[in-house]
């Protein structure tokens, strides 16, 4: 009996249904809100919703100095804060000319990776609860709690970090951080193998994640994806090779490349990724020279009149800084270019055709944080 | 030597000596709806209590460790929170399905509690066709969960409801086939004869290959129709955030939430019938000494030491694997299991004929 109030209805003249992904739902990872467009399980078009989460830390930054608006930005993509940070202090730095000392820039290198083992390991734990195994993101989370006990260690703080400032690192290296380190990394190296034991071959999980969310090369270029959503799909973009900050031209590191550019490429790319951070590591870790870890700089920071831009490469992809400066003591107006926006454009390409299991897989792989995209 | 069969005789001659036989009948009913009730409780509370510490084990945790010795009482107070909520009944939903629904569902476990024997004598009703009323009545609850889904007026619920019922009728094939397997092998459907039929042994070392091809088939079909992971695509909960019962709270949802953990246990103690030897003891050739020590285990501890060792494993299926895609479940059964539960079921049928099975 169809009735007036029943909400259940089709498109008129289709079959197809529209249907609410979030913002409250446990597979968009925060508060992304995604419209669905479905015909039975195919969906037809995805239309994500974004700016539940929008608190406007672009505008924000503006009315804080340059010393101050490093710390906001660790809420922007807040599993990986410390490439955030990065980010802002070497934007600061080429605007001022600061030099940063040697020793200051082997620890944000050992730091940036370690945050990349730790994002990619959440990651890691996530995919797998997006494609309904639970006991891997416990897993996950043991080896990510080592490196949160790390961070708490030298830096003070397990998840925002706060570490770097405009001239190096805000405080030197806890006496035991080599030593912790190098046991993670020890430590990692046997559970990595685990992971890929439980999950990676997995025949449940691999015909899943294999042949769908095809995304092409020249897709992913034009939608602007960066980062190991990219790098999946063929295009070589790594901002570590191809733009080289601090120490990374000194590093003897692979960029990794996939061709396949389906959801299990983009899964096998990030688990490589670990592994090269590993050895990323393992080459600075007993090589950190001595030295300050801060350089010298005025009390109070004024940026000349002009335009910087600076960019690292996130766990998630390319993070750019766009600096506008009048001369003052704060920023005219600061501008970021987060992995997440462009790589959760090409959601709604790399999913119709599938099936609503496919489009949390693909999210899954996308590995999104909803507060990097709205910031 | 102690068997619960004495008990239940006793009490059965003695309510007819002192009754009439119509009004003891009616005593009777009352007693197994008061134990079958007691044992959906204790069941509840047990299987629960079994899975969080089961998951926990598996996920480096601790699990339930606040209320009782071990957590124990965890359960208990979750039931007790779960009774005093409000049973809210959202706008615009089908009232009467809506409200129907869980305790259709919880009525058709409880309906197939009847040819299970708990121990040896032990059983409520030793129906002749008790396999076949079993795999009749199980198919009953895809009314329920499709009731749920479609009177929610919620698209979640509706696709949930939607794929559970094309899961449940396919996989309902192979695990009457996996069951015919054994009704083959000992030529009746009664299930005391089944048991009766493994006191040599059990049917899944007596039957072969194919008894083997049929318990797997028949544990794959089994966490499928009880929709369990890695098959859990009607609740699915990163896809359809709780399928079929998004829209259930309070005693209502503890309903569905009772009558999987029920059906676990049935398909399981099924399972244990057929392959396992429900009560039988374990016996070895003609080790007189270990035979007569196992005799000595209560039948009752033999039929749920089996139960509970399946239902650790499908425990352990959920806590491992990741979630099937709906048409990799279909193509599962309708281009795998059924054609192999087809051929074990021809290949089944040449042993027991030619009597090549022990």
């Amino acid at each position: 009996m169809y009735r007036e109030t029943d909400i259940i209805q089709t498109i008129p003249g289709t079959d197809e249904m529209v249907i609410n992904v979030g913002p409250q739902h446990p597979s968009t990872h925060g508060v992304l809100h995604l419209v669905l467009t479905i015909n039975g399980e195919i969906v037809k078009k995805v239309e994500p919703h974004i700016g539940y989460i929008h608190r406007s830390i672009e505008k924000m930054c503006e009315s804080l100095t340059y010393r101050q608006f490093i710390y906001s930005t660790s809420r922007m993509d807040y599993l990986a804060a410390h490439t955030n940070n990065h980010a802002c202090a070497m934007c600061v730095e080429q605007g001022m000319g600061i030099e940063v000392p040697l020793r200051a820039q082997y620890i944000r290198v050992l730091m940036d990776e370690l945050t990349r083992i730790a994002s990619h390991c959440l990651w890691w734990g996530s995919i797998a609860m997006d494609c309904g195994a639970v006991t891997p993101f416990f897993l996950a989370f043991r080896e990510r709690e080592m490196i949160n006990t790390i961070m708490e260690e030298t830096c003070g703080a397990r998840l925002t970090m706060n570490y770097n400032v405009p001239g190096g690192v805000m405080a030197d290296i806890h006496p035991t951080f080599q030593q912790s380190v190098k046991d993670f990394v020890r430590h990692f190296r046997s559970k990595i193998d685990e992971y890929d034991e439980l999950v990676t071959g997995n025949i449940i999980f691999q015909s899943r994640l294999k042949g769908v969310g095809k995304l092409s090369k020249e897709d992913a270029i034009s939608y602007g994806c960066t980062g190991p959503t990219a790098r999946a799909s063929g295009v070589s973009c790594d901002v570590r090779k191809h733009f080289p900050y601090e120490i990374y031209n000194q590093i003897d590191f692979k960029e990794i490349t996939h061709t396949a550019g389906d959801s299990y490429a983009r899964y096998l790319m990030r688990l490589a990724e670990m592994r090269e951070s590993m050895n990323i590591i393992e080459q600075l870790i007993d090589n950190i020279p001595e030295g300050d870890y801060l350089a010298k700089t005025k009390a109070v920071l004024k940026l000349p009149k002009g335009e910087f831009y600076s960019r690292v490469e996130t766990p998630r992809g390319e993070l750019g800084v766009y600096i506008v400066s009048e001369g003052g003591t704060t920023p005219y107006r600061i501008k970021f270019r987060s992995p997440g926006f462009s790589n959760l454009s090409a959601l709604d390409h790399m999913t119709r055709g599938h099936k609503i299991g496919d489009l949390v897989a693909i999210m899954g792989t996308l590995d999104l944080v909803i507060p990097d995209i709205d910031r | 030597m102690f068997s619960l069969e004495d008990i239940t005789q006793s009490v059965h001659n003695w309510l007819y000596e002192t009754m009439h036989p119509t009004l003891a009948l009616m005593v009777e009913f009352a007693i197994i709806g008061v134990l079958v009730i007691a044992l959906f409780a204790f069941l509840g509370l047990v299987l629960v209590m079994m899975e969080r510490k089961v998951s926990s084990w598996m996920q480096l945790r601790l699990g339930p460790n606040r209320i009782g010795p071990w957590g124990w009482f965890q359960t208990v107070a979750d039931t007790v929170k779960l009774i005093v909520k409000e049973g809210m009944t959202p706008n615009n939903v089908d009232r009467l399905l809506f409200n129907l629904a869980p305790i259709l569902v919880i009525i058709v476990s409880m309906v197939i509690m009847a040819p299970i024997m708990f121990a040896k004598g032990f059983q409520i009703w030793d129906i002749n066709i008790g396999v076949l009323f079993v795999s009749a009545v199980s198919s009953l609850s895809i009314i329920g969960i499709l009731m749920a889904g479609w009177a929610s007026n919620n698209k979640y619920s509706l696709l949930g409801a939607m794929r559970s019922g094309a899961q449940i009728v396919s996989y309902e094939l192979s695990a009457g086939l996996s069951m015919l397997t054994i009704v083959v092998l000992t030529g009746s459907l009664k299930m005391s004869d089944i048991i009766q039929a493994q006191e040599t042994g059990w049917w899944l070392f007596k039957g072969h290959i194919p008894a083997i091809i049929a318990f797997v088939i028949f544990i794959i079909a089994a966490t499928a129709e009880t929709n369990r992971a890695p098959f859990d695509l009607a609740e699915a909960e990163s896809e359809l955030t709780a399928g079929f019962h998004t829209e259930y709270s309070g005693m209502k949802f503890a309903l569905f939430f009772l009558a999987e953990y029920v059906n676990i246990f049935v398909v399981c103690a099924i399972g244990a019938t057929l392959f396992l030897g429900g009560w039988m003891p374990f016996h070895v050739g003609n080790w007189e000494q270990f035979n007569h020590i196992m005799d000595y285990i209560p039948t009752s501890i033999w039929f749920f030491g089996k139960t509970f060792f399946l239902i650790f494993v499908i425990m352990w299926f959920r806590w491992t694997f990741p979630r099937l895609r709906i048409d990799q479940l279909l193509n599962l059964e309708w281009k795998y299991l059924l054609p192999i539960s087809i051929f074990n079921i021809l290949l089944v049928t040449v042993i027991a004929l030619a009597g090549w099975h022990f």
